[in-house]
């Protein structure tokens, strides 16, 4: 066997126009984790795989899907950008071959790159099902580049077209075939023939400047404006383009060269393409979507299932919740036996399992939270929820797109920012990244469950829960009016979305997304939230006041009855944590949010949540629960809260966790995705504003009411 | 006639299209070009957004990014 190191090296760029099954042929072809969705654009990031098959080292880089190579999104930007100018050896080129056509006009767009090149007809298996066949070896003949039939769904051609890669790989590459009209191919050529009697020097290919020269490629004229050819180059091209206008009738070379493209397309169509006209037969894709997306019933249906997504997660997530939390305070007590009364069992118990515990404690609720949206994503309902929405958001200022990041905002804010690249216009982008963090992210959910478990009763829980959801969303909704009719002002952006035929989404995908996100979470708890929470233990414990405590010890051994004593020891614990680190960051800035009815702990917690939204339960759970040994009996969690929180500052409190930042690792990403820090200082006081004073009005209005 | 005024169920034919060029070549890009027959299959309740069918491709389209196209009306069956 050799090394790594002596495989040879073959980096492909995978490129194809979204829903073509791009990242399922890969997941087919490595078995590597990726996310995969049926929605436009779900695969923002760009993503690398790498495999060794036989004596090559496989590097395939998965780029966004694009329709066309125009820039319209930040995504086809993205894409044209690696391809132009990215340093690879072929590009295999995915299509969907029932969607033969609209295809190809991203190919003929990557032929003109003049690269190496593998086409891989995916989902032969739904195109044979439609009856639609394809001559794959007429239509290599056709393009010059080898096309391969698969189906990554039924894993077939997989093995021969990493054959074909490979091939590819070793051969000579052959000039590329795309041919134009023949108007076009004549001014080509006088193009290519002045800079070959000039030896013109180059590493790009005559034919690509010369077709990009023709397209008044920005870019392309910049390079040869400073040259000394330029002065040849001028008349040539001015010849060129009246015969091409006079050919074509119009001076739009944008419409002539799209008309190019399509003629291309659309004549390798009916030379490869064999349709059988089945017999008529409404297609399921139409049939499902009479009813989903009927003008009546369409929207109910979408709510129901919402509303059944929030029940379930909190309904059946409590299941598993009881035998975790009984688990990890069984856990606890052991700690304390094991290592006795001292402070590495109070580190150990109070800080680390407490803290990690109670974020653990969530993890069924989130799973089935996400287990739910990736179904939404993978089915390709999403889209259709996008069609039914768009109106209503359009009088809010958004875009029926925006709808993705938003609802993936629901499952964590990071995704959902980095999701909202599908929006073409910077000001609707921004608008959109600025309102994301008011659908509550799966990591706020254990700050809800705890504190509806805590003052609403069981059956309510679940309906308080959606409440919280859909108020928050509607908040969402008119901070963006506000915030499209004060700062972000700007034309709309079109609405032109493809709707992806309904898929049954393979078990293995939704298994990858879930169990990916799950380890995230799970992560988050090991690393982040178990350093949190060994901090602020240190802080509720220290500095630490022997003399005080030595002082009221005496006095219990003075004192008469039990209750005294257990009256004079309340006193230490309260003294000590009110005076620790913790206590005093805290009573210092408290004063800002007493009148939103929060006491110092509420206070820290809500500080401490600006790390991460887990973090805000843990130190409830360790501020609240370090008078443990106090009580008899131990409570839970949620006992202690509603013990020691008031209603009303309660409900202030779940508003202010609604609206405020989400956590650190989404801050950093938004500074990304919206182009700067300047934008986080503007969310943050805005989203911090907001939040006050909406606690602030809950709060009161609340005592009043109540 | 423009293509947000065709009803649901009725198809036409691309004439034009009256949009600059950044959104034309999106339109291209999804099959939406010249002489190519569209089928509207669903309207929304607001009547805001429409679904059309064009080549095997079903899109959403906003009734402003409709009214950019013109068509002429013919006889089809989905």
């Amino acid at each position: 066997m050799r090394n790594i190191k002596d495989k040879r090296l073959i980096k492909i760029a995978l490129v194809g126009q979204p829903n073509v099954g791009k990242s399922m042929l890969v997941n087919s072809i490595s078995n590597s984790k990726l996310k995969v969705g049926n929605f436009s654009g779900v695969t923002v990031e760009k993503t690398q795989i790498e495999f060794e098959y036989k004596d090559y080292l496989f590097k395939i880089t998965d780029l966004p899907g694009s329709y066309a190579l125009n820039e319209y999104t930040i995504e086809e930007k993205v894409t044209k950008n690696y391809l132009e100018e990215a340093n690879y050896d072929i590009i295999l080129n995915v299509i969907d071959s029932t969607n033969l056509e609209r295809n190809l006009y991203l190919t003929s767009e990557l032929l003109v790159l003049d690269k190496k090149m593998v086409i891989a007809l995916n989902m032969t298996d739904e195109a044979k099902k439609e009856g639609i066949e394809i001559d794959a070896n007429q239509l290599s003949k056709i393009i010059g580049k080898p096309c391969v039939k698969t189906s990554a769904k039924e894993k077939s051609g997989i093995s021969e077209l990493i054959e074909t890669l490979v091939n590819k790989y070793e051969s000579q590459k052959f000039n590329t075939k795309l041919i134009f009209s023949d108007v076009i191919e004549e001014e080509i050529e006088n193009i290519i023939k002045l800079f070959v009697d000039k030896r013109y020097l180059s590493d790009v290919h005559y034919r690509e400047i010369a077709i990009k020269l023709l397209k008044e490629d920005k870019k392309t004229f910049l390079k040869f404006h400073d040259e000394p050819i330029w002065i040849e180059l001028q008349p040539t091209l001015t010849e060129a383009f009246e015969h091409i206008y006079l050919h074509f009738g119009t001076k739009n070379l944008d419409d002539i060269f799209e008309d190019e493209k399509f003629a291309f397309a659309k004549g390798a169509v009916t030379e490869t393409v064999k349709s059988k006209k089945l017999p008529e037969e409404k297609s399921i894709t139409d049939k499902i979507d009479n009813i989903l997306i009927n003008k009546f019933v369409g929207l109910p249906i979408f709510l129901f299932l919402m509303w059944g997504l929030f029940q379930l997660t909190f309904e059946l997530g409590n299941i598993p919740m009881d035998l975790i939390d009984a688990f990890f305070a069984s856990l606890i007590d052991k700690t304390k036996e094991v290592f006795g009364n001292n402070e590495l069992s109070s580190l150990i118990g109070d800080g680390v399992i407490a803290g990690v515990g109670a974020v653990i404690l969530f993890l069924p609720n989130i799973v089935i939270l996400f287990l739910g949206i990736a179904l939404l994503e993978t089915t390709g309902y999403m889209s259709r929820v996008a069609f039914l929405l768009d109106g209503f958001f359009h009088k809010f200022g958004l875009h029926g797109k925006s709808f993705i990041p938003l609802v993936t905002g629901f499952g964590c804010s990071v995704p959902a920012y980095m999701a909202a690249r599908t929006l073409k216009n910077d000001r609707d982008r921004l608008l959109t990244l600025f309102i994301i963090g008011f659908m509550s992210c799966g990591a706020r959910l254990p700050i809800y469950v705890l504190f509806t478990g805590a003052f609403f009763a069981g059956d309510n829980a679940g309906n308080i829960l959606f409440l919280i959801y859909i108020a928050g969303a509607l908040l969402g909704l008119i901070a963006a009016k506000v915030l499209k009719i004060t700062v972000f002002k700007s034309e709309d952006e079109p609405f032109v979305m493809e709707m992806p035929k309904y898929r049954r989404p393979s078990s293995k995908l939704i298994w990858h997304t879930v169990s990916n996100q799950a380890l995230m979470y799970l992560k988050k708890a090991g690393t982040y939230i178990l350093a949190a929470s060994v901090l602020i233990w240190f802080a509720s414990n220290y500095p630490k006041h022997l003399e005080y405590e030595e002082l009221m010890n005496v006095k219990i051994e003075k004192a008469n009855s039990e209750e005294q004593r257990y009256e004079l020891k309340s006193q230490i614990v309260l003294y000590n944590l009110e005076n620790s680190y913790l206590g005093k960051i805290g009573k210092f800035s408290q004063p800002l949010f007493e009148p939103l009815g929060f006491d110092w702990k509420m206070t820290v917690a809500l500080e401490t949540g600006l790390a991460a939204k887990e973090i805000v339960v843990s130190t409830l759970g360790i501020l609240y629960g370090l008078g443990d040994e106090l009580d008899e009996s131990s409570e839970s969690l949620i006992e202690k809260i509603r013990n020691n929180i008031p209603f009303a500052s309660a409900m202030a409190f779940i508003v202010f966790v609604m609206i405020y930042l989400p956590c650190l690792a989404a801050s950093m990403v938004f500074a990304r995705e919206a182009g700067g820090w300047k934008y986080l200082a503007y969310l943050f006081i805005f989203t911090t504003t907001t939040a006050w004073v909406l606690s602030f009005i809950t709060y009161n209005a609340v005592v009043f009411l109540v | 006639m423009k293509l947000s005024e065709i009803q649901k169920g009725g198809c036409g034919k691309i004439i034009k299209i009256n949009s600059d060029s950044i959104l034309k070549s999106r339109f291209s890009s999804f099959g939406i070009t010249r002489g190519a027959t569209v089928y509207i299959i669903q309207q929304t309740m607001s009547k805001n957004t429409i679904e059309i069918r064009v080549k095997n491709t079903s899109i959403a389209l906003r009734i402003s990014e409709a009214e950019l196209i013109e068509v002429e009306q013919i006889q089809c069956e989905i």
